[in-house]
């Protein structure tokens, strides 16, 4: 069965690389936590707990006239690939998913609005997490879907609510607003003029935090950051969401000065990086996950410094989330080992170079200094 | 060039949004083989990018400034220092009525049980939520209940009214029709 059709765009939307900067924000995100009022938080439901929330959801959701049109996947009942699919799409957390050698607890769930690109997952670490994820920088917008889809809940359900404290959350960082706004970005010019550190040190003093590609507790691969508020109380929503977009649109303009300090300050180095990478990409016959996502970085920059005539950064927003795992397991329809998945990511990368990115070739010839 | 520049270094979760992981967790530190490589640098040495996995220990032997690190997010120092902290008042001695959960294991999970335990634990909160988020108090969304008070309900319009100033000003006009609405259906005929 194909548990994808269901889903508006399949969840792919927010690669389509039309939001405002796409070249530099790959995507933005913004969640709310809430929770019911007589259950216990998800860490410490019980499969009563858990199945009352749902049940919940689902009466209220019907009424819901953003989730009316919309589809409810219940994880228990999704083949184990189709799980690891909706993580690679960055739909689900690995929380909903539950611990892999234990798997998803009954109750979990994650419904997808047919006509808002705004999704509920239930059962999470909070018994709701109301989310929008979004192509490019759309702050303002992201946080008004999930904050309509929010109004629309609340009417038909009893939020665990405090006067003092706002929205009561299972973590206490998450407590007041419920609110995680986040953007992800590419900083390649920032990492390569080493001007990142200051620029990454600045956040924590305005309340933002950064993580790597993989989320938290993960390295900084291929230059790629996960930008969010830090705190939750003691702001409005619109404030955490406003600060937020300030701090992105001044790293862009500091991205973009970088880039063309680059290509003015060492034109020819830049553009072997680019065009080195993109040599490799095209040829290479094993590729780990790891040494795809570094060698996307310069063809990322690549694009936007109009190096790479032909080549999307849909192409390579596709490249990063195809050759995930799971996605390679879809396409082989068959299980890999990781070395198979190394030559199956290869291909597949070789494959879109080859239809989707012509470089052009004719200008070759070395500027004489 | 031959300077090298250290820009991450992020351990340790704070909520539970990830990616997916590519094998990324439960990393052995590269130098002592202790199987608790938290600090993941990247460095970039004359263009070249390189990572390290090491240690808490190594890492600082090896004098690298890990930059904005998690002991540095006001959050995670907060969490840790839970650990540390005694009881505040009789409050944090008992146990949530609801759903049991003591503070000894608030402290060692940093999660709180169920919506009741904010009540159960009321004494500690405030400064502890002060030290997560700078502030103790929630200024944002009002939330109204089924059955709300004159005073609950005069907080939601406060709220909304705030919020439709800000679609004026920001000229978003078809959202600020939507509040508009919902103030309407609040407010006495």
């Amino acid at each position: 069965m194909n548990d994808f059709a269901s889903i508006p765009e399949h969840g792919l939307g927010w690669l389509q690389a039309d939001g405002e900067h796409a070249d530099i924000v790959l995507s933005t995100r913004v969640r709310l936590a809430r929770n019911l009022q007589g259950h216990a938080f998800g860490p410490r439901a019980r499969v009563n707990d858990r199945e009352a929330v749902l049940r919940e959801f689902r009466q209220s959701s019907a009424r819901c006239e953003t989730l009316r049109e919309g589809s409810l996947l219940e994880i228990p009942d999704l083949p184990e690939r189709t799980r690891r699919i909706l993580h690679e799409r960055r739909l689900v957390t690995q929380d909903l998913l539950g611990p892999e050698e234990e798997g998803p607890h009954n109750g979990t769930a994650v419904h997808f609005s047919h006509r808002d690109p705004v999704s509920v997952m239930i059962n999470e670490e909070d018994h709701l997490r109301v989310q929008s994820l979004v192509s490019g920088l759309r702050l303002r917008e992201a946080w008004n879907l999930v904050d309509r889809l929010d109004e629309e809940l609340g009417r038909e359900l009893p939020y665990a609510y405090h006067n003092d404290f706002g929205f009561l959350t299972s973590c206490p960082t998450n407590v007041g607003s419920g609110l995680r706004a986040s953007v992800f970005m590419h900083l390649n010019g920032l990492v390569l003029t080493q001007e990142i550190g200051k620029a990454l040190k600045a956040l924590s003093e305005l309340g933002l935090t950064f993580r790597g590609l993989y989320g938290e507790g993960s390295e900084v691969v291929g230059s790629f950051f996960q930008i969010s508020n830090q705190t939750t109380l003691g702001r409005t929503e619109e404030d955490l969401v406003d600060d937020l977009e300030r701090v992105t649109r001044k790293l862009i303009s500091d991205e973009q000065k970088a880039r063309s300090f680059l290509l003015r300050s060492a034109r020819a180095e830049t553009e072997d990086k680019i065009c080195r990478a993109y040599g490799e990409l095209r040829y290479a016959r094993l590729l780990s996950a790891k040494e795809l996502i570094g060698l996307l970085a310069p063809l990322r920059m690549g694009i936007s410094l109009k190096l790479l005539p032909g080549l999307s950064v849909y192409s390579l927003n596709k490249m990063m989330v195809f050759t995930q795992p799971a996605h390679l397991e879809q396409a082989a329809g068959r299980e890999l080992s990781s070395e198979e998945s190394d030559a199956h990511r290869a291909s597949y990368v070789r494959r879109v170079l080859a239809t989707e990115g012509v470089v052009d070739e004719s200008d070759d010839t070395p500027e004489q200094p | 060039m031959g300077t090298s520049e250290v820009f991450g270094g992020i351990p340790t979760p704070v909520s539970n949004e990830s990616l997916p992981e590519a094998g990324l967790g439960d990393m052995v530190c590269q130098n002592c083989g202790a199987t608790d490589a938290v600090v993941h640098l990247t460095q970039i040495v004359n263009d070249e990018m390189s990572t390290h996995h090491l240690c808490e220990k190594c890492a600082a032997e090896k004098g690298f400034d890990v930059g904005p690190s998690a002991s540095d997010l006001p959050a995670m120092d907060v969490l840790a220092q839970m650990a540390a902290d005694q009881p505040v008042g009789r409050a944090t001695a008992e146990s949530c009525s609801f759903c049991g959960l003591s503070y000894q294991e608030f402290k060692k999970t940093g999660r709180l049980g169920c919506p009741h335990c904010y009540e159960t634990f009321i004494e500690a909160l405030p400064s502890l939520l002060k030290r997560i988020h700078g502030s103790d108090r929630h200024v944002g969304k009002v939330y109204l209940p089924p059955d709300p008070t004159v005073s609950e309900m005069e907080r939601r319009l406060d709220g909304l009214r705030r919020k439709l100033e800000r679609a004026v000003q920001s000229e978003d006009f078809e959202r600020a029709a939507e509040i508009r609405d919902q103030i309407r259906a609040l407010e006495p005929a």
